[in-house]
C-alpha cells in the first residue's frame, strides 16, 4: 500500500502493487486458512438462529448429558447435551456470537484508545511522548487478568462490562506499535511538505499519517481481537466474566469441568472450537503482516 | 551507566506509585465499598457501621495516603475474610507462586532456546516449520483448557500425575508445563531471530574462515550473543507469568497467590485484592527494571535509550 504513493511505481511495467499484494495474499496458506475459518465462524455467528437445531437456553431434565453422536448419541443432539439438558451444538453456535462480539468490540475500543495515544506520541514527540510512554509502562505493570477479574466482580458480569473492561485494558500494543510507526512516517519528506504548505495537524494526521500506518493497525486489530477472545474465555471460566445462562465457550468449559472425569467431551469440544477460532485469527493477523510488509518477513 | 540506572529506577518508582493509586481506586468503582462488602441483604445501619469501622467515610485521597503509608511499611491491613494480616497471608501463598513461576520460566527456556537455535540453523526446514507451528499454536491455546486436557490425559486416563494440590514436586509438573508453554513462543521467536541475525554477521564468517569447528561457532560465538535479548525477555515474561498464574493455579487448585487473588475477588476481600494487584505489579516492575539494567550492562548501545 505504501508503494502506491511513489509516483515512479506507476510507470514500471508489470503488475501493480495492488496486484502483487493480491498475488502474495493468495499464495499465503496461513492467511487463506485463517480467513476461511474466521469467515465460516462469522457466518455461523450471524446465522445462528437458522443453523442451531434447538433453543440454546431450552433445558430438559429428561435429556441431561446425552453423549455426542460419535460417542453413541443420536442425531437429534449431534454434540449431545449438557448437565441441564441443553443442546450442546446450539450453545456452541450461539457461543460464536459471544466470542466474536466481545473480541471485535473490545478490539475496536482498545484500538481507538491506543491509536489515539500512539499517533499523538509519535507525531508530537516531546512531553506528549513522555506521558504516553509512561502510561504504557503503567498499563503493562498492571496484571490484566487480575484487574479484569476484580473490576468485573465489582461492576457485575454483564456482556457490556466485560467488553468495556477488556477494551480499556488491551490498548497497550496499539499504542506501542502506532507510536513507532507514526514516528517513522512523520519524519518523511511528504509530512514536512504538508506542514510547510500550512496543512492543519488533524489534516496531516488523517491524510498523510493514518493511511500509511493503516496496515500495521489492521494487523494489531486482529491479534488483539484474538487476545480479547482468549481473555473473555478465561474470565468466564473463572466465573467472573459472562454469566450463565449465556452460552460463552469459556463458561461451557467451566460448566463441563466437574463432569470431566466421565464426560471429557463436555470440556474438549468448546475448548477446541475456541482454540480453532483464536488460531485462525492469529494466522490471519500474521498472514496480513507478511503480505502487507514483505520486507519485514523473517 | 549509573545515570541510566538512576533514570530507570526513578521511572520504575513513579510507575509503582501510579499503579498503587490505580489499584487502590479501582475498588472504589462500585461507588460504595461498604455496601458491596455488607452484601445485598444488609440494612442501612449495618452498612453505616461497616463504613465507620473500615474508615470508608473519609475522603478517598486520605484513605489512599493512609493505605500507602502503611503499605510502605509492609502493612496491608487485615483480610476481611481470613481475619489475618494480608502481608503474611500473601507472603505464605507467594512461595507456591514463585516456585511455579521459576519452574515455568526454566521449562520455557529449556525447551524454547534449543528449538529456536535449531530452527535458525536450518531455516524453512521441517524443524523450523514445526517450531513455528508450535509457537503459533501456543499463542492460541487457552491455558485453562490446556491444563484440563493434561489432567484428563495424565491424571485421569494414565494416572501418572496427581490432578490437583501442591503437596509434592509431582504436583508442579503439569502447572509448570501449562505456565511455561505460554512463555515459549516469544522466547523461541526471539532466539531464532537473534541466531539468524548473528549467523549472518561478519565475525561468524571470520570464525568459520579461520577454521573453527561448527559447534564452536554455534555455541561459543553465535549463541552467546543471540541469547542476550532472550535473557531480558525471560525476565519480562516472568513478570507476566506471575500475573497469569491466577488461571493456572485455579485449574490445578494450587493454593498460591493467584488462587488467593481469585478467592479474595470472589469474596469481596478488598484489602487482599488491593495488596495482590500491587504485589503482582511490583514483580513486573522489578523484573523489567532488572531486564533493562541487564541489557544496558551487556550492550552499551542500549544505555542511551
Amino acid at each position: 500500500m505504501t508503494d502506491s504513493t511513489d509516483p515512479l511505481s506507476r510507470e514500471i511495467e508489470g503488475p501493480s502493487p495492488r496486484q502483487m499484494l493480491k498475488a502474495r495474499a493468495l499464495s499465503h496458506w496461513g492467511l487463506i486458512f485463517g480467513m476461511a475459518v474466521v469467515g465460516l465462524l462469522l457466518l455461523v455467528a450471524i446465522f445462528a438462529p437458522l443453523l442451531a437445531p434447538h433453543d440454546p437456553y431450552a433445558q430438559s431434565l429428561m435429556k441431561r448429558m446425552v453423549p455426542p453422536v460419535f460417542m453413541g448419541g443420536t442425531w437429534e443432539h449431534p454434540l449431545g447435551t449438557d448437565h441441564l439438558g441443553r443442546d450442546y451444538l446450539s450453545r456452541l453456535i450461539y457461543g460464536a456470537r459471544v466470542s466474536l462480539l466481545i473480541g471485535a468490540v473490545a478490539a475496536l475500543i482498545s484500538g481507538f484508545i491506543g491509536t489515539a495515544m500512539g499517533v499523538a506520541a509519535g507525531y508530537f514527540g516531546g512531553k506528549v511522548d513522555a506521558v504516553v510512554t509512561f502510561l504504557i509502562n503503567v498499563r503493562l505493570a498492571m496484571p490484566v487478568v487480575l484487574v479484569a477479574l476484580a473490576v468485573v466482580a465489582i461492576l457485575g458480569g454483564s456482556l457490556t462490562v466485560v467488553i468495556c473492561v477488556l477494551g480499556l485494558l488491551l490498548w497497550d500494543r496499539f499504542a506501542v506499535v502506532m507510536r513507532a510507526s507514526t514516528l517513522q512516517i512523520s519524519r518523511r519528506d511528504y509530512v514536512a511538505a504538508a506542514q510547510v504548505i500550512g496543512a492543519s495537524t488533524p489534516r496531516i494526521v488523517l491524510t498523510e499519517i493514518m493511511p500509511n500506518v493503516f496496515n500495521n493497525l489492521i494487523v494489531i486489530v486482529t491479534l488483539e481481537m484474538a487476545h480479547a477472545i482468549l481473555l473473555e474465555a478465561a474470565l468466564s471460566f473463572l466465573g467472573l466474566g459472562v454469566q450463565p445462562p449465556i452460552p460463552s465457550w469459556g463458561l461451557m468449559v467451566s460448566e463441563g469441568k466437574n463432569m470431566m472425569l466421565f464426560e471429557p467431551w463436555l470440556v474438549l469440544i468448546p475448548g477446541a472450537v475456541l482454540f480453532a477460532l483464536v488460531l485462525a485469527i492469529n494466522l490471519m493477523g500474521d498472514g496480513l503482516r507478511d503480505v502487507t510488509a514483505p520486507e519485514g518477513r523473517s | 551507566m549509573l545515570a541510566f540506572i538512576l533514570k530507570r529506577l526513578g521511572l520504575a518508582v513513579l510507575v509503582a506509585f501510579t499503579v498503587s493509586f490505580i489499584s487502590f481506586s479501582l475498588l472504589f468503582l462500585s461507588g460504595d465499598p461498604a455496601a458491596a462488602l455488607a452484601g445485598e441483604t444488609a440494612s442501612g445501619e449495618d452498612v453505616e457501621a461497616l463504613r465507620r469501622l473500615y474508615g470508608f467515610d473519609r475522603p478517598m485521597l486520605v484513605q489512599y495516603g493512609d493505605w500507602l503509608f502503611s503499605a510502605l511499611q509492609g502493612d496491608f491491613g487485615e483480610s476481611y475474610y481470613f481475619k489475618l494480616p494480608v502481608a503474611s497471608l500473601i507472603a505464605e501463598r507467594l512461595q507456591v507462586t514463585m516456585t511455579l513461576g521459576v519452574c515455568g520460566i526454566l521449562f520455557a527456556l529449556i525447551t524454547a532456546v534449543p528449538l529456536g537455535v535449531v530452527a535458525a540453523i536450518r531455516p524453512n526446514s521441517i524443524i523450523d516449520r514445526v517450531a513455528l507451528f508450535l509457537s503459533v499454536a501456543g499463542q492460541a491455546m487457552p491455558s485453562f483448557w490446556f491444563g484440563l486436557i493434561l489432567i484428563v490425559i495424565f491424571a485421569i486416563q494414565l494416572g501418572m500425575l496427581p490432578p490437583s494440590g501442591a503437596d509434592s514436586w509431582q504436583h508442579f509438573i503439569m502447572p509448570t508445563i501449562v505456565l511455561g508453554y505460554y512463555a515459549m513462543p516469544a522466547i523461541m521467536r526471539l532466539t531464532r531471530a537473534g541466531m539468524l541475525d548473528v549467523l549472518n554477521s561478519d565475525y561468524i564468517r571470520t570464525a568459520r574462515a579461520k577454521g573453527a569447528g561448527e559447534s564452536r561457532v554455534l555455541f561459543k560465538h553465535a549463541l552467546r550473543n543471540a541469547i542476550i535479548p532472550v535473557v531480558s525477555l525471560a525476565a519480562v515474561q516472568m513478570g507476566f507469568m506471575l500475573g497469569g498464574s491466577i488461571v493456572v493455579e485455579s485449574v490445578f487448585a494450587l493454593h498460591g497467590a493467584g488462587y488467593l487473588a481469585w478467592e479474595s475477588i470472589a469474596r469481596n476481600d478488598l484489602p487482599t485484592v488491593q495488596a495482590l494487584i500491587l504485589v503482582f505489579s511490583m514483580f513486573y516492575i522489578v523484573f523489567t527494571f532488572l531486564a533493562d539494567v541487564l541489557n544496558a550492562w551487556l550492550d552499551p548501545r542500549m544505555r542511551s535509550a
